[in-house]
């Protein structure tokens, strides 16, 4: 059990180093500002991919997550509170530690929110939102509840692009690093690349990590039940509300924190972020996983994520995610990567065992 | 606030309520069919206006609209023929998914046929400066054309659904299919009717709305949730609640501006949407029993 829990991680572990090295040894290094990036929007793959695969409820508004998350951060450490300076509020914020004095791009002194302070605040705001709107929102099913994170996508949308404090059409820019430990800092510098791609994916291992643990326990076999009957779920003592929901605000959280690491990766955000083809994007990846599939959604989104940024789509980028979801919603509704697909060279290969022994 | 204000606010909310409630008269028609809410609905409007300023160039103004809606009646059938009819007891997650596919690359083929541009038919009759003058409230033209046809196409479509023998056979599917066919009535037929109908009346709107709407290519998304309000406001599948509720819709968004930014205007409506989801999903107009008894 421990072994097949640990093993993919593993390797996934082993991938990652290898495909720095060859990127390093083949003179590519620029690929791996791209491989950084896909690694924060994995995060939220993997998050959706327990709402949609394990919980059973769709959102197509995880964008919208995302751009709170990114928003909230990138608006507290780049609003300059330096007019503020005497109000006893900024007082007693600059005492606390959370703010810190910076330089803007002309050399006048700014003070800003502390990128710690604003991620946390990123992701408060990202629960609490998720906790008020999931409540009523999960209580619908089918087309109410597809249509409903739909909404909630769009007014996100909606209101970063019409909100000139969240620089409206043009987005946030100038952002700063963000220092998540001495020595360890999310920021575009070319010279910290190799240094990004690590913590990108480090913070991907340890993602994959806890939501793995969540599966294989209590909590991943009441999720299974929920998806496949839920009153059954239901009669069996799953409180079936608390768990959707709670599932709901963990997918939330993870979009949020993929959003704050990409903001102060690239430095900027932009309402486009926010845009419900993206939700829709994230959707098309976890169903070409194989839906119930963490490991699915992750490879998948790790190769269609790198292909787009690198911009091998061209124009019809967003054309390509409608055409994969259409093909595989007609052909493969269960997913494309499968647990049966991936269990039938084992099955070939014990087949072959029993032969030998009759 | 003076009157007069009040007045242009209100026609300029009828107008838009009325394309709304034209959109969710459409989801209403497949939902009946199917059972499914068909995501692209909001595409066939902006598909109905784009075809029809493109067609403007080589002909009369009313021979392209009709061959705009002809053409989008066309891609309609297509999409039901390709991506709808072979479909095995699809469920409704499965169904969610493939009309989003749809609808993106409806768009994303305009996106490649059209560009970015925004465009516009003119004006029926008159010009964008010319006004009507009932007493205080001017009025353009073109806002009686669209409330007007809009009229026109719920009569017709009343009289479809209750005097012919095809759209009896329609309505007889959408209330018991497995009956409706041991009678002899071809439910797949239907079904792909009913897309036909519905990218009908779409594209219909999309042309009579666009010299004051203006169309581009991913005006369609924008559509289409608000149709969606509108069709749940008056509860779904029921069509003369559907307009009801597309006027009240219009109004509420129209007053909305005068209180908030223009840019808020969909936030209002599609929190509208939100609240009604989640307090009263059957609708103003619908009873909650009726609602329960459909699949979700």
């Amino acid at each position: 059990m421990l072994r097949s829990r640990f093993a993919p991680l593993l390797a996934f572990v082993v991938l990652i180093v290898c495909v720095q090295l060859l990127a390093v040894a083949a003179d590519k290094p620029q690929y791996l500002t791209q491989l950084t990036m896909t690694g924060y929007y994995s995060l939220v793959i993997i998050g959706l991919c327990m709402l949609i695969g394990y919980a059973g409820q769709i959102s197509i508004g995880h964008a919208g997550f995302f751009a709170i998350g990114g928003y909230v951060s990138a608006f507290l450490a780049t609003y300059n509170l330096m007019p503020h300076k005497e109000k006893a509020f900024t007082g007693i914020l600059s005492k606390t530690g959370l703010l810190v004095q910076a330089q803007d791009l002309y050399g006048a002194d700014i003070l800003v929110f502390h990128p710690w302070a604003a991620c946390i605040a990123a992701v408060a705001v990202t629960m609490l939102i998720a906790y008020v709107i999931g409540g009523p929102i999960l209580k619908l099913k089918g087309h109410y509840l597809a249509m409903a994170t739909l909404g909630f996508g769009t007014i996100i949308y909606k209101i970063v692009l019409g909100t000139s404090l969240f620089g409206a059409a043009d987005g946030l820019s100038d952002i700063p690093g963000f220092r998540i430990l001495p020595g360890l800092e999310v920021s575009g510098k070319s010279s910290l690349r190799i240094h990004n791609y690590y913590i990108a994916w480090g913070i991907v291992v340890l993602g994959m990590l806890l939501l793995s643990n969540l599966i294989n326990s209590r909590v991943g076999r009441a999720l299974r039940s929920i998806h496949s009957a839920e009153d059954a779920a239901n009669a069996m003592g799953i409180n079936t509300a608390r768990y959707k929901l709670n599932i709901f605000v963990l997918s939330a959280v993870f979009a949020a924190l993929g959003g704050v690491f990409l903001t102060h990766y690239n430095g900027g955000i932009g309402p486009s972020e926010a845009s419900i083809m993206k939700s829709v994007r994230y959707v098309a990846i976890v169903a070409i996983g194989g839906m119930a599939n963490l490991w699915g959604a992750l490879s998948m989104g790790l190769i269609l994520n790198f292909m787009s940024l690198r911009g091998y789509f061209g124009s019809y980028d967003d054309a390509v995610f409608g055409i994969i979801l259409i093909i595989i919603m007609l052909f493969a509704p269960e997913g494309l990567l499968r647990r049966e697909l991936l269990q039938w060279p084992k099955k070939l290969f014990s087949s072959k065992a029993e032969e030998k022994k009759a | 606030m003076n009157i007069e204000l009040l007045s242009q606010y209100l026609v300029a909310g009828i107008t838009y309520g009325t394309i709304y409630a034209i959109v969710a008269i459409g989801f209403n028609i497949i939902y009946n069919a199917t059972g499914i809410i068909n995501f692209a609905q909001g595409e066939f409007v902006m598909l109905g206006g784009m075809t029809a300023v493109t067609l403007h160039g080589y002909m009369p103004l009313p021979a392209a609209i009709l061959s705009a809606v002809i053409v989008t009646m066309i891609i309609g059938a297509l999409i039901e023929a390709l991506f709808i009819r072979w479909l095995v007891g699809p469920s409704v997650l499965r169904m969610i998914i493939i009309t989003i596919g749809i609808s993106i690359m409806l768009r994303e083929a305009a996106l490649h046929v059209w560009g970015e541009a925004v465009r516009a038919l003119p004006y029926f009759t008159g010009t964008e400066i010319s006004v009507i003058s009932f007493g205080d409230v001017h009025v353009s033209p073109q806002v009686l054309w669209v409330t007007g046809i809009s009229a026109v196409m719920v009569l017709c479509l009343n009289f479809f659904f209750n005097y012919t023998l095809l759209g009896r056979q329609m309505r007889a599917c959408s209330s018991n299919r497995d009956a409706a066919r041991l009678c002899g009535i071809n439910a797949k037929n239907m079904v792909t009717l009913s897309f036909v109908l519905s990218a009908g009346i779409g594209a219909l709107a999309g042309c009579v709305v666009s010299p004051i709407t203006y169309v581009q290519y991913d005006s369609g998304t924008g559509l289409a949730i608000k149709g969606f309000t509108v069709a749940i406001l008056g509860g779904l599948g029921n069509s003369s609640a559907a307009i009801a509720a597309g006027l009240i819709l219009g109004i509420l968004e129209s007053i909305s501006v005068m209180i908030l930014p223009t840019a808020f205007k969909d936030v209002v409506s599609i929190s509208l949407l939100l609240i009604i989801l989640f307090v009263r999903p059957s609708g103003i107009f619908g009873s909650v029993e009726a609602s329960r008894l459909k699949e979700f």
